[in-house]
């Protein structure tokens, strides 16, 4: 397997994951940042959860859902014949769970700056609250949306621990560059394993100063 | 009658507002010395606070359980809320159509492409006011249109309020501490003190 199809899966997966997560990020960050409601801390916890258990704790137990006889992926290979575990599909589950707390964040931190006085008098205008989110809560919050969908991203790229419990480390089909180091510093190739880390680097540097520039020019 | 509060209770942090009052006339102010409740009930006759108890009826309609993109108010915060990653045009045009009529008595029309931003304190009371007014309201809710605009502008501001009250046929209740610009706008006056209505 080439250096390129490695980077190339990665990048997929890794930007598949990130616009997967934005509809439900921004729906928990907008509830948890406008609205009071029974059991919001709970969610709160359960959303941060991923960021500080083990990785391979979280790739357990979504090897366990998604697996043929667990809940989501028994269900999905019955009604769909579709299989998640040991797929592609099982790299960007193991991707979303992990960077989705980031996204939750940083979109929350968003929406709590945006002056709830626009959103209400856009409301004495007429606007319903779908116009008011779409026309003055989301275009207010997109500078940190956009950087938290940068760090989901680079999140994404540099997953490893839940990954390999849920998808393994197939050539050509689950092994990210995260996975490809790892196996070739198994094998004793480290000049390989560097020049992947050199990718990863210039990935991970990318994404994250594009973060930074894009909050800084907010601030 | 244009907006009626009947037996209104709202709890605030330093008081309890309780209020009874209506206002028939075409401009009514709400006057007291900051800290009255004033404020609040502008909000509680927009719809962005909920009362206690009590009732809200704004042209003999009761709006009390009303959301506020029901209820058909212009209403203008004292900080002009303009909205800031929109042009005069789009802020002004958020509620309602572009009316000649409008831009001509706030004299926006060389504003309308600018953003919000670069406006002067003056400029920006008068976008919100024709903000508020594309709206078609049935009641222009205005919270001190002329707190933070220096002297020099408060007559050109006062005289642009004056000529939509004259311009406009619409019920106006008008926020104020200041009893000169009460007097100069308004045809009624309500005073408030500590979250009461002590003389109509």
């Amino acid at each position: 397997m080439n250096d390129w199809s490695i980077v190339a899966l990665t990048l997929r997966t890794a930007a598949l994951s990130t616009l997967l997560i934005v509809p439900p990020a921004l729906a928990v960050a907008w509830l948890l940042a406008r609205r009071t409601w029974f059991g919001k801390s709970l969610v709160e916890t359960l959303v941060a959860l991923p960021l500080v258990m083990p990785p391979v704790a979280t790739g357990l137990i979504l090897l366990h859902l998604l697996g043929r006889r667990g809940a989501i992926g028994g269900w999905l290979h019955r009604a769909l014949n579709v299989d998640i575990v040991f797929t592609w599909r099982a790299v960007v589950a193991a991707m979303m769970v992990m960077s989705f707390p980031l996204l939750v964040r940083a979109a929350r931190v968003a929406f709590e700056e945006v002056n709830p006085r626009f959103e209400q008098i856009a409301r004495t205008l007429g606007a319903t609250d779908a116009r008011v989110f779409a026309t003055i809560t989301l275009p207010l919050a997109a500078r940190g949306i956009i950087s938290g969908m940068l760090l989901a991203f680079a999140r994404a790229i540099g997953e490893f621990g839940a990954t390999i419990l849920v998808a393994g480390s197939i050539p050509g089909r689950t092994m990210t560059l995260s996975l490809a180091i790892y196996n070739l510093v198994q094998l004793g190739r480290d000049p390989d394993a560097f020049r992947l880390l050199g990718y990863a680097v210039v990935i991970a540097f990318a994404a994250v100063w594009i973060a930074e520039a894009t909050t800084r020019r907010h601030r | 009658m244009s907006v009626v509060l009947r037996d209104v209770v709202l709890p605030l942090a330093h008081f309890t507002l309780e209020v009874s009052v209506a206002m028939s006339a075409r401009t009514t102010a709400l006057y007291g010395p900051s800290g009255a409740g004033k404020t609040s009930v502008l909000e509680l006759i927009a719809g962005l606070r909920k009362p206690a108890r009590g009732s809200i009826a704004i042209h003999d309609r009761d709006v009390t359980s009303l959301p506020p993109r029901k209820r058909n108010v212009g209403y203008v915060p004292q900080d002009d809320a303009l909205f800031p990653h929109l042009s005069v045009r789009q802020n002004i045009t958020y509620g309602g159509d572009l009316d000649d009529a409008v831009i001509n008595v706030l004299d926006i029309a060389h504003l309308l492409d600018r953003g919000v931003e670069r406006l002067s304190g003056g400029e920006r009371k008068r976008v919100a006011l024709a903000r508020a007014l594309l709206s078609h309201p049935q009641v222009l809710l205005l919270d001190e249109p002329l707190a933070g605009v220096d002297t020099e502008l408060r007559a050109r501001v006062l005289e642009h309020l004056v000529r939509i009250r004259d311009e406009f046929p619409i019920p106006m209740v008008y926020v104020t501490h200041d009893l000169a610009e009460a007097n100069v706008i308004c045809e009624e006056i309500v005073m408030m003190e500590k979250g009461r209505v002590v003389r109509e």
